[in-house]
């Protein structure tokens, strides 16, 4: 059957290849996204899905037209750009004025992501890097958190603003209790459903939780960073507050804790390659978090460790190599030399 | 009380970490190893082994008979080419060879008489030397795909004591059936190698390892263990969680004794030796008859082969002749291979011979092979999670890329076995072995060790 003519391939092996594709990988992401996007519309209404919807589409426009000005194939379809997009949303307040958000996208795929060399070789989270100018940037327009399904209601403290203002050595659980009291603290139901102050999609932990478990079962993401990160910071909090079960509740699931640390540290490019670095990696970040929540001038500091660890993952990568199978070390190498020396000598 | 269970199954999980699960499509494992009529022709290039490349002992116009020598070297590191049908040499001049390389070869064409060669005698084996000049006048080398003359492997040197043989019918790789088709026919010539070597080696242990997805070569290779209850307990069955590339040495190695071999190293250096199966049922059977290796068993597969089987095949066969006699394609194909899909080598044309160490020629279409997108690297990780040998092949890629040969060296480049787990994972479709390759060279060229 075959004529002689015909062209065989000729390629390097393997000559099969697995199921996995990168727009696979990134749907995965999305699908994982949802639960909190949908959290995100119920609880701050219509407006949420409108910055989403502006956040993705500029995004993915800039990527478009990035690769297309450096002359770089078009890779809209690996979908990379689309989660950024989300990402972005979700770290911003409803009230943001939509030019921001397409300010926001510029920053997070034209300069952080595509000017780098493209997916894969930024050195920081893009969503997180955007969020970060936006909020040097617009700090007004960024801390604006309105009410739960009130745009343009009276604005009142986030949880974790309300709670950087307690007193660290008084009687927690008092204070705690009385603002849950006066209404100035969501209950516990409330923060885990999400119906309290913060950016779209950082709100809800339940969703964020659901999501989490399709990356960790779907194997897009691993167990380790998520689990050092909020390990860490459950710790750091638990002893801050001299084992105050209440106190480290609301610091878990307040801010933007749950989304950093499962969608946003693990972010590929921007995080260790290896198990031990990923750890190293997650435990970095939740002891900056945990020092800027509560010695820092600020209320949040998820997305500032982040950056800052982000910064520090090629340094982490090569602190904490694994060793590879049949690796000798050193130090062992030379004192089975010298043993073998002094083996000979006698 | 019988006794308490020589050759009891040892269970065995996939130690280390990394490794795959690949489809294992082993379509011809029902398949009874089928001879092929003397081909028309065969050519027998002078080198088929790592080591030093023959010399032809014949000339052109000589008769020779099968098991006849026609090509031999002074050197140890060698195996001798034997005529694998019985006829007159045509030529002795180089060809090409499936991996492009041009190498002399001896032509005989068959009088279509097979007719054995009437100075074969089956060898006097007493004690080690004689075993090891008896292999290697065999012509055997490593027929699981590597090639290796197997003399020389088993002779260990003198500083490195081995206590365990390791027979390796794990046969990981996909479409392959071969090693467990000789576990099945061939049983008995295994287990009388393992106690031939275990007695000349002097060796205390015999580890049999099969994936646990081969419950009959289990059961027929455990059947003829425990009717030797007096061998001791040396013989073991080990069952294998099947997981890609347990097969390889250092994996088998890991998983029969718990012993790691330290990078650069072989399993000699922890005491161990891993002979194929196949190999070993052809040391019993060369033992008994004198035959040497003239002919192998191949599994012909594929999406483009009209009757897939397992044939055997005198050695030096042309690899067309071998599909036409599998009913030839059925579909014009994609690819060709000699070897399984995850270390196989693609072919240029199947107009080369077949050599002792080929276990394989499958044939795709274009739905065959996975094909993917090549998009960039993610950073994903995946490569680094399939590596059984811990490496971390997104980053080899990119100090490859600025051809860093120290940063290279110290990520471990070398002991990379080319197994293919990483590509297969990688979600970018990167051809990540082909870096491996390109690093190790540049590694080479840096004199970087
Ligand atoms: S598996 Fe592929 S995409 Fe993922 S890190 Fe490795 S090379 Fe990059
Ligand atoms: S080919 Fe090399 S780098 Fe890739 S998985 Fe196998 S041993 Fe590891």
């Amino acid at each position: 059957m075959m004529n002689e003519t015909a062209k065989l391939t000729v390629s390097a092996s393997p000559h099969v290849k697995g199921p996995a594709t990168v727009s696979g990988v990134m749907f995965d992401v999305i699908i994982a996204l949802c639960p909190a996007a949908i959290a995100g519309i119920a609880v701050f209404g219509f407006r949420a899905a409108l910055v989403m919807a502006v956040c993705v589409g500029s995004c993915v426009a800039f990527e478009y037209l990035s690769r297309k000005i450096m002359k770089k194939s078009v890779t809209v379809g690996d979908l990379s750009a689309v989660v950024t997009g989300l990402l972005l949303a979700f770290n911003l307040p409803v009230s943001i004025p939509l030019w921001m958000c397409v300010i926001g996208s510029f920053v997070a795929i034209v300069i952080v992501k595509q000017l780098f060399g493209g997916v894969g070789q930024n050195f920081a989270n893009p969503a997180i890097t955007a969020r970060i100018v936006l909020l040097v940037s617009f700090a007004s327009a960024m801390t604006h958190f309105p009410e739960p399904k009130s745009v343009d209601a009276i604005v009142s403290a986030t949880p974790l603003a309300t709670l950087s203002g307690f007193d660290l050595s008084g009687d927690l659980t008092g204070q705690i209790h009385l603002y849950q009291a006066a209404d100035k603290l969501p209950s516990y139901f409330r923060m885990f459903l999400g119906v309290r102050q913060g950016c779209i999609g950082e709100v809800c932990a339940a969703a964020l939780l659901i999501g989490a478990a399709y990356l960790l079962i779907r194997g897009v993401i691993k167990i380790a960073i998520p689990f050092s990160y909020i390990g860490t910071v459950a710790v750091f909090m638990l002893l801050a507050s001299r084992f105050n079960l209440a106190f480290t509740a609301y610091q878990l699931m307040g801010g933007g804790l749950l989304l950093g640390a499962f969608f946003m540290a693990t972010d590929y490019a921007t995080s260790p390659v290896n198990l031990k670095g990923k750890i190293v990696f997650g435990i970095g970040c939740g002891l900056l978090t945990s020092v800027i929540r509560l010695y820092g001038s600020l209320p949040e500091g998820v997305s500032y460790s982040i950056l800052l660890m982000n910064i520090a993952c090629p340094l982490i990568e090569k602190a904490t190599a694994p060793a590879y199978f049949g690796f000798v070390k050193k130090k062992k190498e030379k004192k089975a030399k010298e043993q073998a020396k002094e083996g000979a000598g006698a | 009380m019988s006794h308490p269970s020589p050759g009891a199954i040892l269970k065995a999980v996939a130690k280390g970490r990394g490794g795959i699960h690949v489809a294992h499509n082993k379509i011809t494992a029902d398949c009874e190893t089928v001879r092929m009529p003397p081909p028309r022709c065969v050519v027998l290039p002078m080198q088929q082994h790592i080591g030093a490349p023959c010399a032809p002992t014949v000339k052109k116009g000589d008769h020779v008979d099968v098991g006849q020598v026609v090509g031999d070297s002074d050197k140890y590191v060698s195996a001798p080419i034997h005529a694998s049908v019985s006829g007159t040499v045509t030529a002795v001049a180089d060809v090409k060879l499936a991996n492009g390389r041009i190498a002399p070869a001896v032509t005989i064409e068959s009088d279509g008489q097979m007719t054995l060669w009437e100075g074969l005698r089956p060898p006097k084996v007493t004690n080690r030397q004689e075993l090891f000049a008896a292999i290697r006048a065999s012509g055997l080398v490593g027929l699981g795909g590597a090639g290796f003359p197997s003399h020389v492997k088993l002779n260990t040197p003198p500083d490195k004591p081995i206590d365990t043989l390791i027979v390796n019918a794990a046969e990981c790789e996909p479409y392959i059936t071969v090693d467990y088709r000789e576990c099945l026919e061939n049983s008995w010539n295994i287990m009388g190698a393992v106690y031939t070597l275990a007695e000349l080696l002097d060796l205390k242990n015999v580890v049999i390892a099969v994936e646990d997805n081969k419950p009959e070569a289990i059961r027929v290779l455990k059947a003829i263990a425990d009717e030797d209850n007096d061998r001791g307990d040396i013989v073991k069955l080990m069952t294998l969680k099947s997981k890609y590339p347990q097969g390889a040495e250092k994996m088998m190695v890991l998983s029969a004794t718990g012993r790691k071999v330290p990078a650069g190293g072989l399993p000699a250096d922890v005491g161990c030796i891993v002979m194929n199966v196949a190999s070993a049922a052809f040391v019993s059977r060369y033992l008994k008859t004198g035959k040497p290796l003239t002919s192998r068993s191949v599994t012909v597969s594929g999406d483009c082969i009209r009757r897939p089987m397992n044939v055997r095949v005198p050695i030096g066969t042309s690899i067309r002749e071998i599909i036409d006699f599998c009913g030839g394609f059925t579909e014009e194909p994609y690819k060709i291979l000699s070897g399984g899909p995850m270390m196989g080598q693609a072919l240029v044309s199947i107009d080369v011979p077949l050599l002792k160490s080929n276990n394989a020629v499958l044939a795709f279409s274009r739905r065959g092979v996975g094909l993917k997108p090549q998009r960039d690297c993610i950073r994903c990780g995946r490569c680094h999670e399939a590596c059984p040998m811990g490496l971390i092949p997104t980053q080899i890629v990119k100090y490859a890329n600025k051809r860093d040969a120290e940063e290279l060296a110290r990520l471990g480049v070398s002991v990379c076995m080319e197994c293919g787990s990483c590509a297969y994972s990688c979600p970018a479709g990167e051809p990540l072995v082909q870096h491996m390759r390109l690093a190790k060279e540049i590694m080479r060229e840096a004199g970087v060790k």
